[in-house]
């Protein structure tokens, strides 16, 4: 029970990486990506193109990919996500669906359908463990992933709070047009957010090669997993993304305690509740609180109608 | 101006629509005797264009004339199919089967949508597709299905195979038809007037009396029943069942594609975009992975350099709307 908790948390590490390009793309940019778990599968491809293929450390394959990564999200902003910005909210829907599609095929065209992992590349590390009193056994693998998860996250928190470019960010967030008038380029805070939303994506895409397998159809299940993560977490804040990983790690590591095929069910669950639970709470706020709500129901049921 | 005064002035159908509507019951004449002659490959292809002109058809409704867009219709042809499934196991037969499944998905579609139905438009989309892999999932625990193996529907080789193709060729031309129809009437009626105003001014519909709600609603359930049937026709023509087939994601993936590349909130456009996206699959599905990253790419450009669709070459000359279904009135007072 307690090794499922500690997996549970250090699991949400890496959902917490994967939400937080899609929290920032949708945060800053309004900008709904539903390609972002291809390209976090993308990011893991071209790691284990370099490790497999070039024959390149592990460590300079994520040197490598990350940048690319962040190149690739500034051209896709520049070239596709921009003008599909201008079309409302459908739009932006069936591009990053289309580019999707597109890049699971070309993926599967190019790499083939075997799974691939990067386990194999990175020595005792996958299976090694550190033993903390209570005869728990902490993975070293998954360990390092959630200190670096931290790190990354911290890193990004620093760059929008205590940067410039982090303040035209949040300017422009806030509200874009009164942004531009004071001289901020709304295009190229897009630009950037996009680089570093599509970097996290590949360094989330590389955490799962590692601690799994890698399919070129995997995508939307982490698509998935990073839309349930922002919204447990609560849209906007990176602290918020992260509790939200953590909580859908708990959920799945303790869900597979019943049966594996329960895990990502029980991820599921957590998430609908979450969601209802807000919709239930905006609603009773609507009519003055769930006390108010309550008492109307028990007392006196013509109040509820009376106020709408 | 009185009602009575506001509907003299609703105009007639435009000509163009009155030949567009002879040209279809011709058509619909026409594939209801072609069986008669055409080969059984063409039987089997036809019935899965109609079905697909029943997806997108029903996803327009949704998402074109009532503003919701879901990415969670598979739910639907995923339960109808197991619902399907679980009727013939306890003995009824399959081809009544076919259309109680499909209800029986109505109801939990009816269930789902005072939850669903409170959302904003992105939770909404999001929120639909987790629930179809929670419904896939919980479908998975049943013994019955095997898990991911899936489970055939045995029953259905009780028939001659030409029998059997005849039956749902015909089922599934009936049923496009009554469904086109369907959406014809509603989309004409009250609940049409009424959803399309939700969609463009959801505030505003409220403010004049629309039980927003209520209409949604409607559609919602009505659309889900409709996936629903064309999912268990299309399961009864494939007749095995597997959960992650019949509830996958790639379901919403073609409705989206065939509606928006053909001209969302339009009548005519997810028919000509299930005709596009039938062609498409017809000459370059052999290149397998390529054709699906090439669909991909034809939905990207699509939307960025002709969002209105197949129907948005028409508008964008100019011309009326074909089979709008907005009232016209006359400019004379």
């Amino acid at each position: 029970m307690l090794e499922a908790i500690v997996q549970g948390v250090l699991l949400g590490g890496y959902y917490a990486v994967l939400a937080a390009g899609l929290s920032l793309m949708f945060g800053v940019v309004r900008f709904i990506n539903l390609a972002h778990g291809d390209m976090a599968v993308l990011g893991a491809m071209i790691a284990l193109w370099f490790v497999q293929g070039a024959g390149l450390h592990v460590a300079i394959a994520i040197a490598l990919t990350l940048p690319l990564m962040g190149a690739l999200g500034w051209l896709m902003q520049r070239m596709i996500f921009e003008r599909a910005l201008r079309g409302g909210f459908l739009i932006p829907i069936l591009t990053t669906i289309g580019l999707g599609a597109a890049l699971q095929n070309g993926m599967f065209g190019l790499f083939g359908s075997d799974t691939k992992s990067l386990g194999a590349y990175i020595g005792n590390l996958s299976w090694a463990s550190w033993e903390i009193p209570g005869g728990i056994f902490i993975g070293q693998l998954p360990g390092y992933m959630f200190l670096t998860a931290i790190l990354v996250l911290g890193a990004v928190h620093v760059l929008l709070t205590r940067t410039a470019f982090g303040r035209a960010v949040r300017a422009t967030a806030t509200d874009s047009e009164a942004a531009a008038l004071c001289g901020v380029d709304a295009r190229r805070v897009h630009r950037g957010a996009a680089a570093i939303a599509v970097a996290l994506a590949g360094l989330a895409g590389i955490f799962l090669a590692m601690r799994a397998q890698v399919t070129p159809f995997a995508g939307p299940m982490l698509l998935i997993f990073a839309f349930e993560a922002v919204v447990i977490g609560g849209i906007g804040s990176l602290r918020g993304t992260l509790i939200g990983g953590i909580a859908l790690g708990l959920a799945q590591s303790l869900g597979a305690m019943i049966s594996p095929q329960f895990s990502l069910l029980a991820g599921h669950c957590v998430f609908l509740a979450v969601l209802a639970y807000r919709l239930m709470s905006g609603a009773a706020a609507g009519r003055g609180g769930w006390r108010a709500t309550i008492t109307a129901l028990v007392f006196h049921k013509s109040m509820l109608r009376g106020k709408s | 101006m009185t009602k009575a005064q506001i509907v003299a002035h609703i105009l007639p159908m435009p000509a163009q629509d009155r030949r567009i509507l002879i040209a279809a019951l011709a058509l619909l004449a026409v594939l209801a005797v072609l069986p008669l002659m055409a080969s059984a490959l063409v039987v089997d292809k036809l019935t899965y264009l109609f079905i697909l002109i029943m997806f997108a058809a029903m996803w327009n409704l949704l998402a074109g004339y009532a503003g919701l867009v879901s990415v969670g219709q598979q739910a639907f042809i995923g339960l109808g199919g197991y619902a399907m499934v679980r009727m013939v196991e306890a003995g009824l037969p399959p081809f009544p089967a076919i259309f109680l499944g499909a209800l029986a998905a109505g109801v939990v579609a009816w269930i789902m949508s005072w939850f669903v139905l409170r959302m904003k438009a992105g939770e909404f989309a999001i929120a639909t597709w987790v629930i179809a892999e929670a419904i896939r999932s919980m479908v998975s625990f049943d013994p019955l299905i095997q898990g991911e193996t899936g489970t055939s529907i045995t029953a259905l080789n009780a028939y001659a195979p030409e029998m059997r193709r005849l039956t749902i060729y015909l089922l599934s031309l009936v049923t496009m038809t009554l469904m086109i129809w369907g959406a014809w009437a509603l989309l004409h009626g009250r609940t049409g007037a009424q959803a399309q105003a939700i969609r463009d001014d959801e505030e505003a519909a409220e403010s004049v009396g629309i039980t927003t709600f209520a209409v949604k609603q409607r559609i919602y359930v009505l659309a889900s029943i409709g996936c629903a049937v064309a999912g268990t026709l299309w399961l009864a023509s494939a007749i095995t069942f597997q959960p992650r087939t019949s509830f996958g994601v790639q379901w919403s993936v073609f409705m989206l594609f065939m509606v928006l590349v053909g001209g969302i909130g339009t009548f005519i456009g997810p028919i000509l975009g299930a005709l596009l996206f039938f062609a498409l699959q017809e000459i370059f599905g052999d290149f397998g992975a390529w054709y699906m990253a090439g669909v991909g790419i034809v939905a990207i450009l699509f939307a960025l350099y002709l969002p209105n669709g197949i129907v948005g070459l028409w508008l964008n000359k100019g011309r009326a709307e074909p089979l709008s279904m907005r009232k016209l009135l006359s400019q004379d007072r």
